[in-house]
């Protein structure tokens, strides 16, 4: 019913291409890079198949739709390339097991790799691909989705690898229960797979997804790429097509990492130049750029993104190639508000990452006048 | 005994003698077209200079840029068989899928799947499939393709799968060269493969570089081991060229980086390169040029090739100084390039370029002085602020540590060097315009481990890293270093998210002294 929509747009070889630019920004720093996806996506195209992307509005209220996304260690995919088919295994699977149709595939994260997945298994499908996200960016947990935030449950959901090995969670005693279990399996299948979560009525994925993540990505990245096609300041417009805050320019004077728990985490220290000559901000890292600071006091806190770039290019540079010397921007974005009530903010905001003695405090509350980080914020 | 230090560039071939740490003589040629005759001429003409019996010559050592030349030219490149190992994954992306149209096709456009490879905890993916290997090697013998490339996931932490896929391809095609992907790069699949492959293509050309460089040699009546710098500053005997030719991809900025490191006796500093239109800008750490953390792009592929971290910026002595209406005054990107020696101001033509603001406030002394006399004074110290500005710019971006370094100055355009930069002092060393060639000249043998560790078991970090150095150190020595010699330069590790058993990838590199004249190969 959906492939006939008037809504549906269609996306190429160029928009991919500026997707994947737009993604690595959205991704905070984490989310792996989307080079490898952005290759599979290609080749599916030159194979004939359609991409098409429906506004999140159009989608019917009755409509099943179920998200897809990659799910392990970015540096695997990297080096053990997906079969190409696990995707679409999965949602097959998932039919097979609830004994449905699926409408629609929706995206976990805008944010890195995961970006690139549902375009391909909904190509693949031959079925339309709801222009949003549950995450507006890119975050490490599945659990971390406006889609569990909100009360969906995640279980049936189906596995696969690239093996042919098809692995159904049946039912998980909560979503952080289901994110564990899932990343068990993972490792299992080698580091790398994929998986699709229980479907989803119409009606709740257009109440609770971030809206328009595939046509914001992509017109982030052709903003950029326009940018440096005229030799413009790409930070800037990217700021400008963001609404977001250039908090910070400098150079990164250190970089900490160890591991926690399974994720890297650390800091980078940034000595300002220019306008920020003398002051020293830091930004606190787990996979994800979470918090930023400024001479000790603290100013932007995730879900609000924080976004590290290149100074010159305005292209992303994510945490693992972060290191001494690189001249940066530091870009604050305001995350959508569906991540910013309570029950978001506990799963995603400072509390979500171990960092419960920090309040959250929305962006342009902090960079509104007279306004401050409150005596909680400070570290 | 001496060591003869050549530099095959695109324009020019330079040469320098060396005895121990002293630059005897620098003589630079023209590079011919059969390489040989150019490189007679500049060998023959640092060795007149210096004065000495060629016979005492026992070291030579060549950086050349042929290579990849011949990648971005599309030259000389041959069909090749591209094998990957590693079904049922990455059946969605085949060999060269990211590669340009006609680069993809100088190659042979003929990539192979097959069976096998190994997961990153080393279980294999699937059994290697040996019935399809041999319907390859049909197929390679049916087309008289002459070499292959051998790839398969994860074969950085093991490399068995590649090695047993090498000797079936050998049996079946006995006149068939193979190039095993572990050999030659690290983690990343694509990026891996696509070296092997690159390389496998250039082995007839390198086979014919290295023997017109020994023909060179032998007719001048030069009767000792050669060696090639590779593009991380070290040595690599000749026939270990032959068989991996991608290896001095880049090696031109590494020379000139380490030869500025040994004329001013910096081990720790920031080389400035000043040319015609560019500068590069790198950092050297403990004598060698820091290494680019992410891929590098040759002719249009991505590539993990250990690569200097080079920062080019739009400056060099024929950059053209413009000032507009409001008055403010630009220098570059726009270059008279090589035309500078017509028409810069102080050689009689009528652009003013950055060479003519360094003889105006008399920096340099070139051309005809009085031919500046008269430009105006605001320009001229605008144009010296902004050729600063850029300089320093540059500096600092490549700058990798806090601590005052020095700058080191070498290239035809280094009078646009102010003395300080900030507050870093500026050195500017002797026979800075042959840089490249003493960099050659002396150039060190490496050996690299980069691989992931698993750090449980009671296996410590300082452990692994411990085990990394050593393996490190056995492969340097099996290329030709001496042992006493060895130091580590590279360490470093970096912990994986998402893996068990705090997964962490460990890179650590050593470098040593050539052990005299008679270097084993390492393969």
């Amino acid at each position: 019913m959906l492939s006939r929509h008037a809504d549906l747009y269609s996306i190429g070889e160029e928009e991919i291409e500026a997707l994947e630019v737009g993604a690595a920004i959205l991704g905070t720093g984490g989310g792996g890079n989307p080079y490898i996806g952005k290759l599979r996506a290609l080749q599916v195209l030159r194979e004939g198949r359609k991409m098409r992307v429906l506004p999140l509005q159009a989608l019917p209220d009755d409509a099943k739709v179920v998200s897809v996304g990659g799910i392990g260690a970015p540096l695997i995919s990297h080096e053990r390339i997906k079969e190409g088919r696990e995707g679409l295994r999965c949602i097959r699977a998932l039919e097979e097991r609830l004994d449905f149709k699926i409408d629609a595939i929706a995206c976990e994260e805008i944010g890195g790799q995961n970006a690139m997945e549902p375009l391909i298994v909904a190509a693949l499908a031959d079925l339309p691909v709801v222009d949003c996200d549950g995450m507006g960016r890119a975050f490490p947990e599945m659990q971390m989705t406006t889609y569990s935030i909100y009360g969906h449950r995640s279980t049936p959901s189906a596995m696969c690898d690239l093996h042919g090995n098809v692995v159904i969670f049946d039912h998980a005693a909560s979503e952080l229960w289901h994110e564990r279990l899932a990343r068990a399996c993972v490792i299992a299948q080698g580091g790398a797979s994929s998986l699709a979560s229980a479907p989803m009525p119409g009606v709740f994925v257009k109440r609770f997804a971030i809206p328009d993540s595939y046509s914001r990505a992509i017109s982030l990245g052709r903003t950029v790429r326009e940018a440096q096609r005229n030799n413009a300041d790409a930070v800037e417009a990217i700021c400008r097509f963001e609404q977001g805050q250039l908090v910070f320019t400098g150079k990164i004077s250190d970089v900490r990492r160890e591991l926690k728990g399974g994720f890297v985490a650390g800091e980078a220290r940034i000595e300002g130049f220019d306008k920020h000559e003398g002051d020293v901000a830091s930004i606190i890292i787990q996979n994800e750029n979470l918090v930023f600071s400024r001479n000790g006091k603290t100013e932007v806190v995730v879900p609000d993104l924080i976004v590290i770039l290149d100074i010159d290019t305005g292209e992303a540079i994510t945490t693992e190639l972060l290191r001494y010397g690189q001249r940066v921007s530091v870009l604050a974005l305001p995350c959508h508000p569906l991540l910013r009530t309570p029950e978001a903010l506990a799963v995603v905001g400072p509390a979500g990452f171990g960092l419960g003695h920090l309040n959250y405090l929305p962006l342009d509350d902090v960079n509104a006048p007279g306004a401050g980080p409150t005596e909680d914020a400070k570290q | 005994m001496y060591r003869l230090g050549i530099d095959v560039g695109g324009t020019n071939t330079d040469a320098v003698v060396m005895h121990e740490r002293e630059v005897l003589s620098g003589f630079k040629a023209s590079t011919t077209q059969d390489v040989t005759s150019g490189v007679v001429e500049a060998l023959e003409g640092a060795i007149g200079k210096a004065g000495i019996d060629r016979k005492q010559i026992d070291k030579v050592m060549i950086g050349t840029t042929h290579f990849t030349n011949a990648v971005i030219e599309r030259k000389h490149i041959n069909p090749v068989a591209a094998i990957r190992l590693g079904l049922p994954a990455t059946a969605c992306l085949p060999p060269m899928v990211d590669w340009p149209a006609d680069l993809r096709e100088a190659a042979g456009d003929s990539g192979y799947l097959v069976r096998g490879g190994y997961e990153f905890d080393g279980r294999e993916i699937a059994p290697l499939d040996e019935d399809e290997l041999d319907r390859i090697c049909d197929d390679i013998n049916s087309r008289k393709t002459k070499v292959a490339s051998v790839s398969s996931v994860f074969s950085p932490i093991n490399q068995d799968m590649e090695r047993v896929a090498r000797d079936h391809i050998r049996k079946r095609c006995p006149d068939v060269s193979v190039v095993l992907s572990s050999d030659i790069g690290r983690i990343g699949l694509l990026e891996r493969e696509s070296a092997a492959i690159m390389n496998a293509s250039l082995l007839s050309l390198s086979e014919r570089t290295v023997d017109a460089f020994a023909s060179a040699l032998t007719s001048a009546g030069l009767d000792c081991d050669f060696y090639i710098t590779q593009n991380d500053g070290t040595l690599m005997n000749a026939d270990m060229v032959k068989h991996f030719p991608v290896l001095t991809f880049a090696s031109g900025p590494t020379n000139s980086m380490r030869g500025a490191a040994f004329l001013t006796g910096e081990r720790n500093g920031i080389v400035v390169d000043i040319g015609g239109t560019t500068t590069d800008v790198g950092a050297l750490q403990h004598g060698f040029p820091r290494q680019a953390a992410t891929v590098v792009d040759i002719g249009g592929v991505r590539t993990n090739f250990r690569m200097p971290d080079v920062f080019s910026v739009g400056l060099g002595g024929g950059s053209l100084v413009r000032r507009d209406d409001s008055g403010t005054v630009t220098v570059g990107p726009q270059s008279v390039g090589f035309r500078i020696t017509s028409e810069a101001l102080v050689f009689g033509g009528e652009t003013l370029t950055a060479t003519d603001i360094a003889v105006a406030r008399g920096e340099a002394d070139i051309g005809d002085a009085a031919r500046v006399a008269g430009v105006d004074k605001d320009t001229v110290e605008k144009a010296r602020a902004a050729i600063t500005q850029l300089l320093q710019r540059a500096v600092e971006r490549s700058r990798i540590s806090p601590d005052p370094i020095p700058v080191i100055a070498v290239g035809g355009g280094s009078i646009l060097m102010p003395d300080k930069l900030a507050d870093l002092d500026v050195v500017r060393p002797e026979n800075f315009a042959v840089a490249n060639a003493v960099g050659a000249a002396i150039a060190q043998i490496s050996g690299e481990v980069d691989r992931i560790y698993s750090l449980e078991n009671g296996l410590t970090r300082e452990e692994c890293l411990k085990q990394a150095e050593r393996e490190a150190t056995e492969k340097a020595v099996a290329s030709g270093a001496s042992p006493s010699t060895i130091e580590t330069i590279e360490r470093e590790d970096v912990p994986l998210a998402y893996l068990p058993g705090n997964a962490t990838r460990i890179h650590v590199k050593v470098v040593g002294e050539m052990e005299g004249a008679h270097a084993v190969a390492a393969r």
